[in-house]
């Protein structure tokens, strides 16, 4: 399973790079959306990946007894995942933003006119 | 002492929110400090005049060697006395001076700035401490010069000011650190054991080279003298506290600090005679085709350095008291002249000494402090002047070999001219007959005219009466340069011989150069044809160059389409992680231990791929977004494959929320536009699938090393016992690792109040074009 | 989006979903949850309850405008964080009531730090949405 993990991870970061190129504002965010995500499944996966054993100590114990998923990649993506929203919530608005300004999706349209001397 | 270096820093903070309570009067408070400060360091007088030096020691980092270290031996008592005393004037004289100005806070707080820097500079005993509140001054003084920021001019003057000092005091800090670690102390005091070896080691000339770098570019000497001219666009009152008493005289009492550590030798001797010879020869010729009166003050003052440079470079025993005279004589003088200078600017709106004559007939005080410190700095009989000159002869005749007739020689060129300018600056602009436009001038408010008449008056009663200040003052200044005790009272009167009569000749020739010559315009554009050989002129230059070169060089790279920069960055990335891989051993291409497969998960993936296809090669926004939720929900799902119940709930209500956020925004916008071409398409998918199968690549190699599970072992052990949690991952986020999640959070609220104001913000109609 | 079925079921999911993340909410200490996905859910609670209704609606049924959630929450996490530190003990030690709540089970210091996250995470996707709609009104 862990192959499938890699193919998936290549194939994240290489849509988000891809999306990452264009001209179109949009598609730049959707494209560090989907390196985001890329990035947490790779956190994941190097963490090492455990079926059906999450890390949460069962009733009665008070230590694990059994092998358990590893706590901490989880927990950094947790983060990762939350932060990511309001990167997202922000980058979004500017865009909006940019938008009403400028009246246009293309990010060459952003290009200010050359200051001749500095 | 900590207190005491450390308070103008908190009167400065203070000062920024209270300062507009400071208009009119109340100004003269702020002059508290300074006149509290003088009298504490007066207090130290008997005892450092006795030979014992103050320590004080607080600690600071002492694993890095860093301690609050402050000494308080002579030298640092006449800087700290000339720091405070001439500040209290300086500071009772702005307030009548800059009276009503809006930014008279702002003043008094970057003034107390700078007199703690420059305290925490006389008093260091810490070289790396030192060097702090080295840096301070020149940050400091920067925000003076530049005072008057509204002004263009102003604002280029301090930035040279600042580039000049801050480029020295990088290669000073050089210095300075090759000596403490050379020496294996940073404290200068314990420096002085170990000055044997350090003038013997193979380093030794490179300390000296930028110890001196760092002092020549502080005491603007040649060829980094003309950033001092510049900083004359300052207040006055900065340009007499800076520029006559304190900042430029760091410098020189680096130089002084550090004599007994590094000095003596032919590589200290030459070079500093050398730079000071010319520096006071340069600009003492200079000082004379000036017509603008701080201009003429500027020069000379940077001749008076020289001066100072010149005779530390010389060493012996009478140079160096020579030289503790000449700092404590050429402030009082230089102060003074430059506040009649203030006034008579502030009075008459000009500073052209072409222009203006006759002032004693309205500005009579003044005329009184001109004549008087003109005189000192001529070196009259009976004028503090007339001892620090006596003693500059005494000193550059008393040297070995043949130079005594040479350095004589400079120097008496030197103080002629000097002589001359002392004079211009001083008499010329109350002697005469009065303009009829002047007529109506009256003499300000008294805080403005006391100062330079006290600080004149104090000038004369040095030199009639030497004994008030010889071994009390001038003496430990003079013995702390050479580390062991002095007691040689000054005289006025040494009978008659070679001294007397150079001083004499000095008088002479000066007084028929005023005189015949009369200062005009003329030779200030004669002088103006020599400007482009110029020091200042050379930087300028090559300012221009690298400012042009730099933007041909920014015009190339940064061309303003950030997919050229990514691809850049990407490409680069690619190589750089590529060439690691492929020559750092052995390429994995499978992982050892592989989990079993199973037809749901497929399954997904499938999916995943799929709606990555879709995201990737829609033109509709819309299909792009729920394919992006798509993708969430997948990795969702292999969350909760794969034991982690609070990931695949975070991610799925993130998801949903996102899809909700980028419709809510996007859902009025049009469709995607198609720019690139079929061939840019098929580039950027090349170097896309490129990196992404280094990054598979990457992960497959991670994943055949054994991975370190302490961490984890000792949350999942602890999770319960510790913190008396059974979800483990919520234990680390809001227990083990609460910090983080704090700041966390803090950042989500900044997100949020950023979304907030950008979009509540009102559009103004220019911002619509 | 305006129709009367959804309309109808949201004002009853409403505060289902505001019930069930605050259960999430309190069990994350011991089974999955925690203030993180409970503030989400019931912000997704809220963002359904806009879609269907309005957000002026939805604001008007908060009462407080969702942004001051934002203080108010990182106050709690911060009170959290130091109150130990009033009582001689460092910050961020966690404290415990000893004995047991029913449902909920013990009752500490990470629980009143988890409530002001939830209160954060309300705020700042509540803020963030809500301006968003509004200024595309």
């Amino acid at each position: 399973m862990e192959l499938v993990f890699v193919i998936l991870i290549g194939v994240l970061y290489a849509g988000g790079i891809f999306m990452l190129l264009r001209r179109s504002m949009v598609r730049l965010l959707i494209g560090i959306a989907l390196l985001g995500n890329g990035a947490n499944l790779l956190i994941f996966l190097l963490g090492g990946i455990t079926k059906g054993k999450p890390p949460v100590i069962g009733d009665a114990a008070r230590v694990f007894t059994d092998i358990y998923a590893d706590p901490i990649p989880q927990a950094l993506i947790l983060t990762a995942i939350v932060i990511s929203f309001g990167l997202q919530a922000f980058a979004i608005v500017l865009l909006k933003r940019v938008y009403v300004l400028v009246n246009s999706d293309d990010l060459d349209d952003l290009n200010t006119p050359e200051e001749e001397d500095i | 002492m900590l207190i005491a270096v450390l308070s103008g820093l908190l009167f400065s903070l203070l000062y920024i929110p209270f300062g507009k309570y400071l208009k009119g009067r109340l100004a003269v408070v702020a002059a508290l400090l300074p006149i509290g400060l003088f009298a504490y360091f007066c207090s130290f007088i008997p005892a450092v005049s006795a030979g014992n030096a103050q320590v004080f020691q607080y600690p600071w980092i002492p694993s890095m060697g860093v301690n609050l270290d402050f000494r308080l031996d002579g030298l640092s008592l006449l800087f700290s006395l000339l720091i405070t005393g001439i500040g209290s004037l300086i500071f009772l004289y702005a307030s009548a001076y800059l009276k009503g100005h809006p930014y008279l806070g702002r003043f008094y707080a970057y003034l107390c700035l700078f007199m703690a820097a420059m305290l925490g500079v006389v008093l260091s005993d810490n070289v790396l401490l030192l060097f702090v509140f080295w840096e301070l001054t020149s940050i400091s003084s920067f925000f003076l010069i530049g005072f008057n920021n509204d002004d263009a001019a102003s604002r280029k003057n301090s930035l040279m000011a600042l580039a000049v000092t801050g480029g020295g005091g990088f290669l000073l800090m050089g210095g300075l650190v090759l000596m403490g670690h050379l020496s294996g102390t940073y404290s200068i005091r314990e420096m002085f054991a170990s000055n044997e070896f350090l003038k013997a080691h193979a380093l030794y000339p490179l300390i000296l080279a930028l110890v001196f770098m760092g002092a020549f570019t502080k005491s603007a000497q040649f060829p980094f003298h003309f950033w001092l001219p510049g900083a004359m666009k300052a207040p006055t009152p900065v340009s007499a506290y800076l520029h006559s008493a304190t900042m430029v005289k760091a410098g020189i009492y680096l130089l002084a600090r550090l004599y007994p550590v590094l000095g003596g030798t032919d590589w200290w001797t030459y070079p500093l005679i050398v730079v000071g010879g010319i520096t006071m020869l340069y600009s003492a010729f200079h000082s004379i085709f000036r017509t603008d009166l701080k201009g003429i003050l500027a020069y000379s003052t940077i001749s008076a350095l020289g001066i100072l440079v010149f005779l530390i470079g010389i060493g012996t025993t009478q140079a160096l008291l020579a030289a503790a005279v000449f700092i404590l004589v050429h402030a009082l003088y230089k102060a003074s002249l430059f506040l009649t200078t203030g006034v008579i600017d502030h009075e008459t709106g000009t500073r052209d000494v072409t222009k203006l004559s006759g002032l004693r007939l309205v500005l009579m005080p003044l005329a009184v402090a001109g004549l008087l410190a003109g005189l000192s700095s001529a070196g009259l009989p009976y004028t503090f002047g007339f001892i620090g000159k006596d003693l500059i002869y005494e000193a550059t005749l008393n040297t070995g070999g043949a130079m005594p007739v040479i350095l004589t020689s400079l120097a008496v060129i030197t103080n002629i001219l000097l002589l001359y300018a002392g004079l211009l600056a001083g008499l010329k602009p109350f002697t005469g007959s009065l303009p009829s436009s002047f007529a109506d001038i009256h003499l300000p408010h008294w805080l403005m005219w006391t100062p330079p008449v006290l600080l004149a008056l104090l000038g004369i009663a040095f030199g009639a009466f030497p004994a008030l200040a010889d071994t009390a003052l001038l003496n430990p200044a003079a013995a702390a340069m050479i580390n062991e005790s002095i007691d040689s009272p000054l005289k006025i009167w040494h009978g008659f011989n070679l001294v007397l009569l150079l001083s004499g000749t000095t008088l002479v020739l000066g007084a028929v150069l005023y005189l015949m010559r009369k200062p005009s315009a003329a030779s200030v554009t004669w002088m103006a044809r020599f400007d482009h050989i110029s020091p200042k002129h050379i930087m300028g230059r090559t300012v221009q160059y690298a400012a042009k070169s730099a933007a041909v060089y920014t015009k190339t790279l940064h061309n303003g389409y950030l997919r050229v920069y990514l691809l850049c960055i990407i490409l680069f990335a690619i190589g750089l992680l590529a060439f690691r891989l492929f020559t750092g051993g052995p390429v994995q291409w499978t992982i050892n231990e592989l989990g079993p497969v199973t037809s749901y998960e497929l399954i997904v993936a499938g999916i995943l791929i799929g709606a990555m296809y879709l995201t990737v090669t829609t033109p509709s926004r819309l299909a792009a977004i729920a394919a992006i939720g798509v993708i969430g929900y997948c990795i969702c799902l292999l969350f909760v494959f794969y034991s982690a119940p609070d990931l695949a709930m975070t991610q799925f209500t993130i998801d949903t929320l996102t899809v909700v956020l980028f419709v809510l925004v996007l859902f009025k916008l049009p469709p995607f536009l198609n720019f690139a071409n079929r061939s840019v398409r098929i580039r950027d998918g090349v170097v896309a699938t490129c990196f992404g199968a280094i990054i598979s690549l990457i992960a497959i190699q991670v994943l055949n090393e054994p991975t370190d599970k302490t961490v984890s072992q000792y949350y999942g052990d602890n999770a319960y016992l510790l913190a008396k949690g059974k979800n483990v991952v919520n234990v680390i986020l809001v227990d083990f690792r609460g910090m983080d999640t704090m700041f966390e959070i803090v950042v989500l609220s900044i997100a949020a109040i950023g979304v907030y104001s950008l979009l509540k913000l009102r559009l103004r109609a220019s911002d619509k074009d | 989006m305006k129709s009367t079925i959804l309309k109808t079921a949201s004002s009853y999911l409403l505060p289902i979903l505001l019930l069930f993340s605050i259960f999430i909410l309190l069990r994350g200490h011991y089974l999955p949850g925690g203030g993180f996905v409970g503030g989400l859910i019931a912000s997704i609670a809220f963002v359904l309850h806009s879609f269907t209704h309005d957000t002026e609606a939805t604001l008007q049924l908060l009462r407080i405008h969702p942004r001051a959630l934002i203080p108010v929450g990182l106050g709690v996490s911060a009170l959290s964080m130091f109150v130990p530190f009033l009582g001689g003990l460092p910050v961020m030690t966690g404290l415990w009531f000893d004995e047991p709540v029913p449902v909920i089970g013990l009752i500490g210091s990470a629980l009143v730090f988890d409530l002001g996250v939830y209160l954060v995470v309300i705020g700042v996707v509540l803020t963030v949405l809500f301006t968003i709609s509004q200024y595309s009104e």
